[in-house]
C-alpha cells in the first residue's frame, strides 16, 4: 500500500544546533501524499523545530531535505535536494503551514486574507467578483460555507482555522502542515476537522499535524512519529501501536494514572456563588458552591458561558449576583479580590496571563512581592529565594529564572502563570483550560500541583473543553449549557456520555466521539 | 542601566566632539548653563517617562508648563498672593490636572494622545486668556522664592563652577523615582501594566489607579518645572513659552530608554538623555552652525538615536530567539 503513495517530501539526517545546544538530530522521514503523518511528542521534544524546518522558516545545520517534482512539475515524482529558503520558498515548493497562533488578519475579510499578497487584479484594480468567487471554492473545499466578505475577526476560532487551511490550499500546495490545530477546538469542531484532513488525504494531500492529543492522533494517523529530545524515538504505523506505548517512547516511562481523591464529607464551603450573572449574552443567573479541598470542573461547550463564569469570580468583569469567599461577600475588581485570596489563570495565557518579554522570575513573583512586602518595598533577596523555589517546584524547564517568558514552550510559560499563584496559595484558584497545549508530562505535572493546593485546603474551579481533563482532575463537574448549570455530576458517576448529554441541551442524539 | 550604556555613549561622543571644536564649550559659565538647563529639562522628562512607562504619552507637559510658569507672576504680581499660596495652587492645579488625563483614559478609556492633545491646546489657550496674551514677569520682585531656580551653590575645592539649585529637586527626584521602580511594589507593578494591561488586570494589580497616579505625577512635574523655568527666566509671553518642551521631554524620555510601547524606564538613561540633547543645543552654537538648524539637527540625532537602538535590539531579539528555539524545539 505504501509503495502507492508518492513520497513528496523526504527529510535525511535532518538536525539544528542552536549556539551549541541540540534541537533536534538524525531525523529521517518521508511525507507521502494522500497519507496523514502525526508528529507527536513533550515540549522541548523538537517537534516545533522539525515543523519550522519543513515550512523553510528555519534551515537545518545538517542533512537535507528532498522534495518531488520541483523543477519537472509535480507529474515527475523526482525527489530534488533543496534548500527552502523562508516560508516563500517553501510555498514555492508546495510546502504550507498553519500556525498554531493564527495568523490571520482580524480586519481583513476571509477573501481578503486567503488571496492576501497575491490578489487577482485586473488593469491594477483589485478583481473584487473573482477574488470572491475563487475563495468560495476554496472554502468550500474545508466544509466552510460562509460569505467571503466576512471579517475575520467576526469568525469563532474553529472558523478561522479552516479558512487558514483553505489559504494554504489555495496556493497549490501539496504538502500541508498543521501545527497543533485542535489545541483551541472543542470535541465537535475536532471531529470536523479530523473529517476534512481525512477528505484532504482522499484527494492526494500530504497532511502532517503535530498534536498533544493521542486520541485523535490514534483516530486519523497513518503513521505516527514519536520525538524525544531531539531524537525520533520511534515510527509506527497504524495498527501497529497503542496509547501506552506511544506514551512510553515520548516520555520514557510509564504514566501512572492519579489515584482518585476524596473530599472531606463535612469540609465547609469556601466559594459560594449565588444568582450570579455574567458577561454571557444569555444573562441566567447561575449558582453553585465549592467546598475546601474540592477541585469541581466546568464542562461544557464552547459559548456555554465558563469563561464568563470564571471571569466574574474573579472580578475581571462586573457581575450581578452575589459571590462569597468563607461567607464574605467578594465585591469590588480583580485587584480586591485577589487581596482576599481568589485568582484566575486565564484561557489566553499570551493576552492576559503572561509578561512575555519579561524574565520568568518577574512573571512568577507578580502576586508575592505585595503579600511580602513591608512598606510597599519589595523584599528583593526574599524574592530570589521565593522565584528559586517555585522554578522547582513547577518543575520549569530550563530552570532559569533569568530566561524570557517569550522562549518557554506552552507547558513552561502555563506553569508560569500557576506558578504565580500557587506562590501566595490562594484561597480559590480559577483555572480556564489549564492545560491548552500543554505536553501530557507537564500537564500531569500542573494536576498534581492542582491537586496538592486542593488537599491543603484551598478550592479549585476549572472549567476545559477536553472532557478527558474534566474526568481526570474533577471531584464534582457542573455542566453548562447556554450560560445556565445544566447539571451536576459527581466523579464517580461521570461520563463523557452523561457530559455530553447535558452540555447540548440534553439531547444525546449526537453521541460524542470519545475523547476530544 | 544596561539600557542607558547606549545614550551614555551618544552623550560622550557630543561631549568629546564639542570640547574639541566649540570654543568655550568647558568653560565654567557654560558649564553652569549647561547643568542648569538640563536638570530643568531632566524633571519634564521624567514626568513624560512616567507616563510613556505606562504605555502613554503626554503632550500637555508644555502647556502646562506655561500655565503654571505665567500664573505663577500672575498671581504674585497682578494678584499679590503670598509666595506661601502660590506655590501650593500651582502644584494642586497641576496635579489636577493630571487626575483629569488619568480618569478620562482609565475611566472614559480615552486614548492618552487625544487626551493630552486636547489638553496641550486648552491650557495654553487659558493662560493666554487669563493674562490677556500679556508678557508676565516678578518685575525684580520675589528674589527669596525665585533662589529655588537662580540660586547657585559654591562647591569646596571647585573654581569657575556654582552648582545650579535647580540640580538638586532634579537629583531627588532620580532618586526617588528610580527607587519607585526598582524598590516598590508599585513600581514593579506600573512596569508590569505598561507591558501587558490586561494581563496586569488578571493578575489583580489595580491599573486604572496606578495609570491615573502617572499622568498625575507627570503633570505635577511639569508644574513644577514650569515654576522653576519662570523662576529662572524671570518674565515669559503666554503665547509662547513652553511651545515644544513636551517634545523634549518625549525626547529625552525615548533617547534614555524608554520604550514607547511601555514598561521600560532608565531613570539615568532620561537624564542623560535631556542632557544630550542640551548639549546638543550648545553645540550647533559653538562650533557655528545656524541656530534655526537646532530643531533639524536634533530630529537627525533622535532618528539615528532610536534606529540604532532598534537595531541593536532586534539583534539581541535574534539572539534570544535562536536560544529560545533551541530551549521549545
Amino acid at each position: 500500500m505504501q509503495a502507492e503513495r508518492p513520497v513528496l517530501l523526504r527529510v535525511r539526517g535532518v538536525g539544528r544546533r542552536y549556539a551549541g545546544v541540540t534541537a533536534l538530530a538524525g531525523i529521517d522521514a518521508d511525507v507521502r501524499g494522500g497519507e496523514v503523518l502525526a508528529i507527536v511528542g513533550e515540549n522541548g521534544a523538537g517537534k516545533s523545530t522539525l515543523l519550522k524546518i519543513l515550512s523553510g522558516v528555519v534551515q537545518p545545520s545538517e542533512g537535507d531535505l528532498q522534495v518531488a517534482g520541483v523543477s519537472g512539475g509535480a507529474g515527475t515524482g523526482v525527489l530534488e535536494t533543496v534548500a527552502l529558503d523562508g516560508v516563500r520558498g517553501a510555498t514555492k515548493a508546495g510546502i504550507a503551514l498553519v500556525h498554531q497562533e493564527l495568523n490571520l488578519a482580524e480586519n481583513l475579510d476571509v477573501a481578503g486574507s486567503i488571496f492576501l499578497g497575491r490578489e487577482p487584479s485586473r488593469l491594477g484594480w483589485l478583481d473584487r467578483a473573482r477574488m470572491h468567487a475563487e475563495a468560495r471554492a476554496w472554502l468550500a473545499r474545508v466544509g466552510l460555507d460562509i460569505d467571503p466578505g466576512t471579517l475575520c475577526g467576526a469568525l469563532p476560532i474553529a472558523q478561522r482555522q479552516l479558512v487558514e487551511i483553505a489559504k494554504a490550499l489555495s496556493t497549490e500546495s501539496r504538502v500541508l502542515i498543521l501545527d497543533e490545530p485542535t489545541s483551541s477546538l472543542t470535541a465537535r469542531e475536532t471531529e470536523r476537522l479530523l473529517a476534512i484532513m481525512d477528505e484532504l488525504r482522499r484527494a492526494g494531500v500530504a497532511v502532517v499535524f503535530v498534536s498533544h492529543h493521542l486520541d485523535e492522533v490514534m483516530h486519523i494517523a497513518d503513521r505516527v512519529i514519536v520525538l524525544r529530545d531531539g531524537r525520533k524515538t520511534g515510527e509506527l504505523a497504524r495498527g501497529e501501536y497503542d496509547r501506552a506505548m506511544i506514551e512510553r517512547l515520548m516520555v520514557g516511562r510509564d504514566i501512572a494514572p492519579a489515584a482518585r481523591r476524596g473530599v472531606a464529607p463535612g469540609a465547609a464551603v469556601r466559594l459560594a456563588v449565588d444568582g450570579l450573572v455574567s458577561a454571557h449574552r444569555r444573562r441566567t443567573p447561575v449558582s453553585f458552591s465549592v467546598r475546601a479541598g474540592e477541585i469541581v470542573g466546568l464542562a461544557g461547550l464552547v459559548g456555554a458561558g465558563r469563561t464568563e463564569v470564571l471571569e466574574a469570580i474573579a472580578g475581571v468583569t462586573a457581575h450581578g449576583g452575589r459571590v462569597r469567599l468563607d461567607g464574605v461577600p467578594l465585591s469590588g475588581d480583580a485587584s480586591e479580590r485577589v487581596r482576599r485570596g481568589v485568582a484566575i489563570v486565564p484561557e489566553d495565557r499570551a493576552r492576559n496571563g503572561l509578561f512575555l518579554e519579561n524574565p520568568v522570575a518577574m512573571n512568577m513573583s507578580l502576586a508575592w512581592i505585595d503579600r511580602s512586602s513591608r512598606a510597599r518595598l519589595v523584599d528583593g533577596r526574599g524574592e530570589a529565594t521565593l522565584v528559586d523555589r517555585m522554578v522547582a517546584r513547577m518543575q520549569l524547564r530550563p530552570a532559569q529564572p533569568g530566561r524570557r517568558v517569550q522562549t518557554l514552550s506552552g507547558g513552561n510559560q502555563q506553569k508560569s502563570v500557576i506558578g504565580r499563584w500557587l506562590a501566595v496559595d490562594p484561597a480559590v484558584l480559577l483555572l480556564d483550560e489549564p492545560t491548552r497545549g500543554v505536553d501530557v508530562g507537564a500537564r500531569a505535572e500542573i494536576h498534581a500541583e492542582v491537586r496538592r493546593l486542593a488537599d491543603a485546603g484551598s478550592a479549585v474551579l476549572f472549567a476545559s473543553s477536553e472532557l478527558e481533563e474534566v474526568l481526570l482532575l474533577a471531584d464534582r463537574v457542573i455542566v453548562m449549557h447556554e450560560g445556565a448549570v445544566a447539571g451536576e455530576i459527581a466523579a464517580h458517576e461521570a461520563t463523557e456520555i452523561a457530559i455530553m448529554r447535558l452540555a447540548t441541551g440534553g439531547v444525546a442524539s449526537e453521541a460524542p466521539r470519545a475523547g476530544p | 542601566m544596561k539600557k542607558a550604556l547606549g545614550i551614555i555613549g551618544i552623550f560622550l561622543a557630543i561631549f568629546v566632539f564639542a570640547s574639541l571644536y566649540g570654543e568655550n564649550f568647558l568653560s565654567g559659565i557654560n558649564m553652569m548653563q549647561l547643568s542648569q538647563r538640563t536638570a530643568l529639562y531632566s524633571i519634564l522628562a521624567l514626568g513624560a517617562a512616567l507616563v510613556i512607562v505606562t504605555g502613554g504619552i503626554d503632550l500637555s507637559i508644555g502647556s502646562v508648563v506655561c500655565l503654571a510658569g505665567i500664573m505663577t507672576p500672575w498671581l504674585l504680581v497682578e494678584h499679590e498672593w503670598s509666595p506661601w499660596a502660590v506655590i501650593p495652587t500651582v502644584l494642586a492645579l497641576s496635579a489636577a490636572i493630571g487626575l483629569c488625563h488619568g480618569l478620562l483614559i482609565t475611566r472614559l478609556r480615552l486614548q492618552p494622545f487625544l487626551v493630552t492633545l486636547c489638553g496641550l491646546l486648552l491650557y495654553r489657550g487659558i493662560a493666554r486668556w487669563m493674562t490677556g496674551d500679556q508678557t508676565q514677569g516678578f518685575m525684580g520682585e520675589f528674589d527669596g522664592v525665585r533662589k529655588i531656580a537662580t540660586g547657585r551653590i559654591a562647591i569646596p575645592g571647585v573654581e569657575n563652577f556654582l552648582l545650579p539649585a535647580t540640580v538638586i529637586p532634579a537629583a531627588i527626584l532620580v532618586a526617588v523615582i528610580g527607587l519607585f521602580y526598582a524598590r516598590t511594589v508599585w513600581g514593579r507593578w506600573l512596569l508590569a501594566t505598561g507591558r501587558n494591561e490586561s494581563a496586569a488586570r488578571y493578575s489583580g494589580i489595580p491599573t486604572a489607579w496606578l495609570i491615573t497616579l502617572s499622568y498625575v505625577a507627570c503633570s505635577l512635574l511639569a508644574g513644577f518645572g514650569g515654576m522653576l523655568f519662570i523662576f529662572d527666566i524671570s518674565s515669559a509671553q503666554p503665547s509662547d513659552f513652553g511651545n515644544f518642551y513636551e517634545l523634549y521631554a518625549i525626547a529625552a524620555a525615548v533617547l534614555g530608554g524608554c520604550s514607547l510601547r511601555g514598561g521600560e524606564i532608565s531613570v539615568i538613561g532620561v537624564v542623560v538623555g535631556a542632557a544630550t540633547l542640551q548639549v546638543l543645543r550648545t553645540t550647533i552654537i559653538l562650533v557655528g552652525l545656524s541656530s534655526q538648524l537646532e530643531f533639524a539637527v536634533i530630529g537627525a540625532v533622535l532618528l539615528i538615536g532610536v534606529a540604532a537602538d532598534e537595531l541593536v535590539r532586534r539583534f539581541i531579539a535574534r539572539r534570544l530567539e535562536r536560544q529560545g528555539a533551541s530551549a521549545r524545539a
